[in-house]
């Protein structure tokens, strides 16, 4: 059944491509009906999937002459992710309902994105996963450079090109894995099971990793996510945010790490405390965290705020993937869909709700506009997320975080207390940004005041509150009940982290 | 062997020739008068059925091939490899010949088709010669027509002056090619390709071994120049940029299509040096240096590895600069040239082998002649194919628009367009065949190389789907022309989507085999 969220996606690309222009409503309303169908489907997948293990949905010869299979199939962790994509298309949908260029494509290209990133987590064959990536990648570059803001083109082909060097590393493990294995094919479960040597892990998960790791944003790889996420329309950052980077911490799991495991273990020497690639990585997580954190501290536009944010964000993420315990993945893929959900929203509300209205990010001249009194709706909005996103318990940011933490401390302690740090700078970046931008104490100077009052900003539309409360349901329901999804999440990666995807 | 048996080796072949008189006298003799176009159409229509009959006459070729009269020495091959090729320039040519409706570059239509339909039986000469003199007629036969063709616009200084470098580079390179030859044969003492090979492991090369490198380096360098390898590549750009279109696109295919089927029928030769006719043998290894050195195949496969690194790296970067999509096309086809390059030159002589470059070359043929059609079209508007010239294409055709994403896609190696499967069918052939460093770091080294090659085409995309127009005016093209970019891009999307297709339908010319 979740196999139609593809289809469904695909199809309704096509049929906003193909439609004739100028009809713009038609396009938003088969867009948001696509959307909604899909997420629809991933909650029934979802709730159908409770309580069970991988689950193979289709699995046919597709290249018989090379052994590649079509296999569709999902586990705990595609569910969750799928189900968050749902999310995402959904909100993504609402929060575009402004756009009027191109109004067609800009929904064909979304869903031929959103369709890509269902693919790339429901694959259970390495062929088809690097090419539903792959399939991600096209879509995002024409989102932003014909919808985008600031330095768009250039954001936009630093982001392709990104992008695509990323994949090529994993294209170049994947056909060495295949010729390696000589098991004639790129199923996941076969790959795993091939036994492939210990010297061809250990140069192939490093690959792997930063490939993937690529559009995880990765430290020092990330300079991508920060221009590109200012530089996209505020659905295509929500979903850059939201689901783009999580296939990249998708296929470190799934791939760098289900995949070559041995590519884990420890050198045998060690320089400086680094002993195998894990401590290499953990220490660019542990970097990217704190960076992140840093810079969007010093950040005066205030969507670069949220995009470095992002990055300090997806460190928790690889840090939970590379700590190897099962608390910490589960903290790992819990954060992927918490990150996704936050992100999002947070996305939404300044690229959306305060960017359309105010038309200045700059959070010094936001200053200057007392947001608090006059657009009450976000700031709110923008106070929830500021707390969920900080951590506070009580929302799913905290809950994945507290996890991936206590992975890291089992895994090497002075990780935690490294990140423990971010935390502490992020809670400072969001504060910061919060109160520029909206509780300003700063009183206007009597010529500041316009003569005919304040004008009115054009009122909070309905698509918007929908959305704003869709994903705040998700992030608070996931806070005060994380079991919801843990119960999927726990035995996939206890499977995963035994060796194989058997 | 008699004239009659020729004819029946050689019936493809024929067909096309007699096609192309058949053009001649119906263009020259009944339409002198006929409007432009219709000439065209006739022309372009009796081309089509030429190519049609000399597939269905494919099947009808004796088996075996040629043979001199009281020798078992294969000139021709049949099947297999050989008949794939064939059916692929056959396919290509009518395509390449489409492209010629609506356009008007020059008024000697049946001159034209004649040429392109001698010049495709050079092709189908090359791509099944075994021997040094057959491969030598066949390739200049291929040549001076296409010389011919890109002269073709008479009017235009550009596309004299590149056919000029293009004939005097291809005369250099035949001078070399045909030294290299003169070299084997005095090595060898023998013409025919299995024969050489086999010379190859006897005392006189082993004895001399310098010359029989120069031989070789000689020979890469003819061959070279055929495939656009760096460093043989100069005259592509600017072949590219001045022949008339459907003459660019032919270069751009179905020579590629005939030359790279030649380098599969030296590389196979060398392949199975001793399990062609009747010889059987091992190489005992005496003097301590490694099996490498020995035979045609190990320095031939350095030699191609050289020329495939120079022509990926070179090609790749030189397009980041063009301002020319055709020029643009042009260094791209000189990447593309150095991936299929490393395929051969670990080219392990089995069908899978063989079958991966031809997957490869044969789609990218398809590819690229869609691609000049659309920039040809575009031209027609502006007289430029200068980048600009696309800007905001996708309000004034949005079809064409549509049509170049999908090729330029394609050639740049995104899924699920034949062009990836192409890619991942050749690298995966590489490694599954040859383990070892050097093989995955070219491989390596080629699909970072692609990763480059996606800048320059998503330059062109810009153009087409993100910047504003400058003019509004509508691209047009007729509604045939229009009707076959559609169908090559169709293609090009359901090969990608269901690779397996054109992959069963090539492994059923090795049946017999």
């Amino acid at each position: 059944m979740l196999a139609w969220t593809i289809y469904i996606s695909f199809a309704g690309a096509l049929v906003l491509a193909l439609m004739p222009k100028g009809n713009a409503a038609l396009a938003r309303v088969i867009a948001l009906v696509v959307a909604v169908a899909g997420f629809a489907i991933a909650i029934a997948g979802f709730a159908a999937g409770a309580g069970q293990g991988r689950v193979t949905i289709i699995d046919v010869p597709w290249v018989p002459m090379m052994g590649i299979h079509y296999t569709l199939a999902a586990d705990g962790i595609s569910r969750v992710l799928v189900l968050l994509t749902g999310l995402a298309a959904v909100a993504g949908v609402l929060f575009s309902w402004n756009i009027n260029l191109r109004t067609n494509e800009f929904f064909a290209f979304f869903l031929a994105l959103i369709g890509g990133v269902y693919g790339v987590f429901l694959s259970f064959d390495l062929f088809l996963l690097f090419v539903f990536y792959e399939i991600a990648i096209v879509p995002k570059y024409f989102l932003i450079a014909i919808w985008g803001s600031t330095r768009r083109e250039y954001a936009a082909m630093k982001l392709a090109l990104y992008s695509f060097v990323g994949s090529a590393m994993v294209l170049v493990v994947l056909l060495a894995s295949y010729a390696t294995a000589g098991s004639h094919s790129t199923g996941l479960v076969s790959l795993a099971n091939a036994n492939l040597p210990v010297s061809f892990q250990m140069w192939a998960f490093p690959v792997a990793f930063v490939g993937f790791g690529i559009l995880a944003g990765l430290w020092p790889f990330h300079t991508w996510a920060p221009t590109g996420h200012v530089a996209a329309p505020t659905a295509a950052s929500m979903l850059l945010a939201g689901v783009v980077m999580k296939l990249g911490a998708y296929g470190c799991l799934r791939v760098a790490i289900g995949l070559f495991p041995h590519g884990l273990d420890p050198w045998g020497w060690s320089f400086w405390g680094i002993g195998s690639w894990r401590d290499v990585f953990a220490l660019l997580a542990v970097i990217g965290i704190i960076y992140g954190a840093l810079v969007a501290l010093a950040q005066t536009d205030f969507k670069f705020v949220i995009g470095y944010s992002s990055v300090s964000h997806m460190g928790f993420v690889l840090l939970g993937l590379v700590t190897l315990t099962q608390v910490g993945v589960d903290g790992a893929v819990l954060q992927m869909f918490s990150h996704g959900v936050i992100a999002g929203l947070l996305f939404a509300i300044v690229g959306r709700i305060v960017y359309e209205r105010t038309h200045t990010r700059q959070l010094s001249e936001l200053e200057g506009m007392y947001l608090g009194r006059r657009l009450p709706f976000a700031a709110w909005a923008f106070v929830i997320a500021g707390v969920a996103s900080m951590g506070l318990p009580g929302f799913s940011g905290f809950v994945a975080e507290l996890q991936v933490l206590m992975g890291a401390w089992i895994a090497k302690p002075w990780w935690t207390a490294a990140s423990g740090v971010g935390i502490v700078i992020g809670v400072a970046y969001t504060w910061r940004a919060l109160q520029m931008a909206f509780f300003t104490d700063r009183l206007p100077r009597p010529d500041e005041h316009p003569k005919e009052g304040w004008p009115k900003f054009d009122p909070i539309t309905w698509p918007e509150i929908t959305a704003t409360c869709l994903l705040f349901a998700a992030t608070l329901i996931v806070g005060i009940y994380p079991s919801i999804l843990l119960n999927s999440i726990e035995p996939a990666v206890k499977a995963l982290l035994a060796g194989g995807m058997q | 062997m008699n004239y009659a048996d020729l004819f029946r080796v050689t019936l493809p072949e024929t067909a096309l020739d007699i096609t192309a008189l058949l053009v001649l006298i119906v263009d020259l003799g009944f339409l002198r008068k006929a409007a432009l176009q219709t000439r065209i159409m006739a022309a372009v229509l009796i081309g089509v059925f030429g190519c049609g009959g000399a597939l269905i006459a494919m099947p009808y070729q004796v088996d075996g091939g040629l043979a001199y009269p009281g020798s078992t020495d294969l000139l021709l091959s049949a099947g297999g490899y050989t008949a794939v090729s064939q059916v692929g320039i056959l396919v290509l040519t009518v395509l390449t010949l489409f492209l010629l409706i609506g356009s008007d570059f020059t008024k000697h239509v049946g001159e034209f088709v004649a040429v392109v339909l001698m010049a495709a039986t050079g092709g189908l000469l090359i791509s099944a010669a075994q021997d040094l003199l057959v491969i030598f007629v066949g390739l200049e036969l291929l040549s001076l027509g296409l010389y011919i063709l890109t002269a073709f616009a008479k009017r235009s200084a550009k596309s004299a002056e590149s056919a000029m470098k293009y004939y005097l580079f291809g005369g250099m390179s035949a001078a070399f090619l045909l030294f290299g030859f003169s070299y084997l044969y005095g090595l060898t003492g023998s013409t025919n390709l299995h024969e050489i090979m086999l010379g190859f492991y006897g005392p006189t090369v082993l004895g001399s071994t310098p010359l029989a490198y120069v031989a070789l380096v000689m020979i890469a360098a003819g061959l070279g120049f055929k495939v656009a390898a760096v460093p043989f590549h100069l005259w592509a750009p600017d072949t590219y940029e001045g022949a008339p279109a459907p003459a660019a696109a032919f270069i751009a295919s179905v020579s590629k299509v005939a030359s790279f089927a030649l380098l599969i029928g030296i590389g196979t030769a060398a392949a199975h040096v001793f399990n062609q006719m009747g010889h059987t043998g091992i190489i005992v290894e005496s003097r301590g240096h490694t099996t490498n050195w020995i035979g045609f195949g190990g320095p031939w496969s350095t030699i191609l590895a050289i020329i495939a690194v120079a022509s990926m790296v070179f090609g790749n970067l030189a397009a980041l600069a063009q301002d020319s999509v055709r020029r643009l096309l042009a260094y791209s086809a000189i990447a593309h040239a150095g991936y299929i390059l490393i395929a051969l030159a670990y080219y392990s002589g089995t069908n899978v082998s063989a079958n991966a470059i031809l997957y490869y070359i044969l789609t990218y043929g398809l590819t690229t002649i869609a691609a000049f059609g659309a920039v040809s079209l575009v031209e027609r508007i502006h007289g430029s194919d200068r980048m600009d010239a696309f800007l905001g294409l996708y309000k004034r055709n949005g079809l064409l628009a549509g049509v170049l994403l999908v090729l330029f896609l394609s050639l740049a190696g995104i899924p699920p367009l034949v062009g990836f499967w192409a890619k991942f069918n050749l690298f995966a052939t590489i490694l599954q065949v040859n383990h070892g460093t050097v093989p995955l770091v070219l491989v390596a080294l080629a699909v970072a190389m692609s990763a480059v090659s996606l800048y320059y085409y998503l330059q062109v995309l810009k153009r087409v789907f993100v910047m504003p127009p400058a003019d509004e005016a509508p691209v047009k093209g007729s509604p045939l022309t229009m009707g076959v970019l559609a169908l090559i891009t169709l293609a090009v999307v359901v090969l990608g989507c269901l690779p397996g297709l054109m992959q069963s339908w090539m492994a059923g010319f090795y049946a017999g085999m």
